[in-house]
């Protein structure tokens, strides 16, 4: 999965600590955060491809999160995770500009292979920028 | 209610509504009658009243016509002429020519004795001096007298007449026949029972009544008890109880006329009256006792009824509402669970991470480690099972509205059992109505509550069955059932199933949602599930769902 840096904001110390091991020994560059608050923050100096989202939190709630994330670095993927299968809720992220949701307790392969499909569509995008940023660029 | 205190109520109910409508009507009836038989003695006391008075005018100018008759003649002949029989016969012949009912004639000197005579008995010669009559009609110059028997030894009463002529004084004597007088008397006879007879002043009766005694002899009328007036006893003060007794006094003679009428038999016109009446009464009453127990037999069994269902939408209320806030409850909980399931599933990830690890596998308990970390694993998933299916389930969205055809629904979900079943040797059967109209549903979750119901009574029966499936079309709605020949649910138990968590399997094989979900599925449609169950012979379960047409295409 390459160099792919992913933020992990859980309010939920235990579960956000051992996540973070778990995915820096698949050799994952992950990142934590402790809310909205702090994932923004974090992301204002620190680039990431894929945020991993918690709906449920304490302070700012996961949709307002994700709005502000989307609005402040609209390329960085976000995955949810929602306590259970609250469809609206679901429906509600997506529209919102969410990659996709997963229900928690999450399983840490399907997890992986979500990370790996944002990581790769925000690839693909970012690719696209860049060759429309050539086609610029050759013209002036 | 219980029933002891509904079967009261409709005693108390029928007494009273008989007591209300009973009392008045037999006050009517009892005061109509009265009031009908005190008119109808009122009416008959004046009849007998207005007869006595006119036969006693009827008397009295009969009385008065053969007086002034035979005073015609005493005044237009002489002694000397009088005493001649052919004179006296003659006499005798124009007298009963004009007036009648004259029987003798006889002329007597001042001295009482008769010195001529016409009439059918032999008294020429007979000497009235000592007679009382005769002492009255010298002194008074008219006489009648009472009935008496006389010479002749017969009853008869006589008219006389004194004639002053000169010196001499002699008086002309006539007999009235007894039977004619009381002829007249008796036209004043009522009716089959009623009397009309004359008395004297001391009670002697002096023509032949038709009740009550005979001429001469005392009757049972007390004529001091009669003024000057016409006036009516009764017949009590005589003791002749049910008699009324009018009489008058006769201006011509010193006799009382009397009329009596029998109370009792014109009453008798009255008494088939009051049998109409008792019958329509009685009949009356009969059809009021009639109506009032049917009515407030209806009345009663309404009132149970209506309690019957106000008492079963009671209970289905409180499942409902209890069924609302176990849901509630659950939902909580299961958030509560999520969360720190979560972690665990992490730090047994991590867990596992490192037991991969070189110099750990190689440690003399990495198996035993390795075994208990899966178990760790397999019971978290066993936990999130339950609580993903609480709320995955029980607070997923609005169901779905697309158009199903149920029957279609249940062979699908047959399909699905069909090997499961057979593998146990339960047979499924199904009984569909092929006229099922097509309706709106959500069709996965309708699947879902029938696989669950049969799985349940898959369950229920273990080996060798027999489940049915029937579907129907129940007026604006589809029936659904499911029964099975399972062991049953025991009654105490038969409230509860429906409650989440609530399972008679064994730990770990069933979480006690099953039955919640399909009920609160059934219910989001708008539908109702029941359940019908007695041990030993199986148990049906029952769906009903609101037909909702699905709109056209």
């Amino acid at each position: 999965m390459g160099d792919v840096r992913v933020l992990f904001v859980d309010d939920e110390p235990d579960f956000l600590d051992t996540l973070l091991k778990r995915m820096q020994k698949r050799r994952i560059a992950a990142f934590g955060a402790q809310s909205g608050e702090e994932a923004l923050a974090w992301l204002s100096s620190n680039p990431a491809d894929v945020v991993v989202l918690d709906v449920r939190m304490g302070g700012m709630d996961g949709i307002s999160a994700l709005r502000a994330i989307k609005t402040a670095h609209p390329l960085v993927e976000v995955i949810l995770l929602t306590g259970h299968a609250n469809l609206e809720l679901a429906r509600d992220c997506l529209a919102a500009g969410a990659f996709d949701y997963l229900m928690k307790p999450v399983n840490l392969d399907e997890l992986l292979y979500k990370i790996e499909d944002a990581f790769q569509k925000k690839a693909l995008q970012e690719k696209k920028i860049r060759s429309l940023e050539e086609a610029i660029g050759t013209r002036t | 209610m219980d029933k002891h205190l509904y079967s009261r109520l409709q005693t108390k109910i029928i007494l009273l509504t008989l007591a209300v409508s009973f009392t008045p009507l037999l006050l009517l009836g009892v005061m109509i009658y009265r009031q009908f038989a005190a008119m109808y003695v009122e009416k008959i006391r004046e009849q007998i009243h207005f007869r006595a008075e006119s036969r006693a005018d009827a008397v009295d100018l009969f009385l008065a016509e053969r007086t002034a008759i035979l005073g015609a003649i005493a005044d237009t002949h002489s002694l000397a002429e009088m005493a001649r029989e052919e004179t006296l016969a003659s006499c005798l012949a124009i007298m009963n020519a004009r007036a009648g009912a004259f029987v003798d004639l006889g002329v007597i000197d001042q001295h009482g004795t008769q010195l001529a005579y016409v009439g059918p008995y032999d008294l020429a010669g007979k000497n009235y001096y000592e007679q009382p009559w005769f002492g009255q009609v010298m002194s008074r110059g008219v006489h009648i007298s009472d009935v008496y028997l006389g010479f002749r030894r017969l009853p008869h009463f006589i008219i006389a007449v004194r004639r002053q002529e000169g010196q001499r004084n002699w008086v002309l004597r006539a007999t009235i026949d007894p039977e004619l007088f009381g002829r007249i008397v008796q036209v004043g006879q009522i009716g089959k029972t009623g009397d009309a007879f004359v008395v004297n002043r001391e009670g002697i009766l002096q023509t032949q009544p038709r009740h009550s005694g005979n001429i001469l002899e005392p009757s049972p009328v007390r004529p001091t008890l009669f003024g000057k007036q016409t006036m009516t006893v009764d017949g009590a003060l005589l003791g002749r109880p049910g008699v009324l007794y009018a009489g008058t006094w006769l201006k011509s003679a010193d006799w009382l006329l009397v009329v009596s009428g029998d109370v009792e038999e014109d009453l008798a016109q009255l008494f088939s009256a009051r049998t109409i009446q008792t019958l329509i009464i009685v009949g009356g009453m009969l059809a009021i006792v009639l109506t009032t127990i049917f009515t407030t037999r209806t009345l009663v069994r309404q009132m149970i009824q209506a309690e019957t269902r106000l008492r079963e939408m009671d209970a289905q209320l409180i499942q409902t509402d209890k069924l609302a806030a176990l849901g509630k409850m659950a939902a909580g909980v299961a958030h509560e669970i999520n969360n720190p399931l979560a972690v665990i599933l992490q730090k047994t990830g991590w867990m596992r991470d490192l037991l991969e690890e070189e110099d750990l596998r190689d440690s003399p308990n990495f198996r035993e480690f390795r075994d208990a970390v899966l178990k760790v694993e397999e019971h978290v998933e066993r936990a999130r099972k339950v609580v993903h299916d609480m709320l995955g389930y029980a607070r997923r969205m609005e169901p779905r509205a697309e158009a199903i055809e149920v029957n279609r629904i249940i062979d699908q979900t047959v399909d699905i059992l069909k090997n499961y079943a057979r593998n146990n040797s339960i047979d499924i059967r199904t009984e569909l109505d092929p006229a099922l109209p097509p309706t709106t549903g959500d069709g996965a979750q309708i699947q879902q509550v029938i696989l669950n119901l049969v799985n349940n009574a898959i369950d229920a029966i273990g080996r060798n069955g027999l489940i049915v499936i029937r579907s129907e079309h129940a007026g604006d709605a589809i029936r659904i059932s499911v029964a099975d020949n399972g062991p049953g649910i025991p009654e105490h138990l038969q409230r509860k199933v429906f409650d989440p968590f609530f399972t008679t399997k064994n730990t770990g094989k069933g979480t006690g949602l099953g039955l919640w979900i399909s009920y609160t599925i059934i219910e989001k449609m708008g539908g109702t599930m029941t359940l019908q169950s007695k041990p030993g012979e199986g148990t049906t379960f029952t769906i009903t769902l609101p037909i909702v047409p699905p709109p056209p295409q």
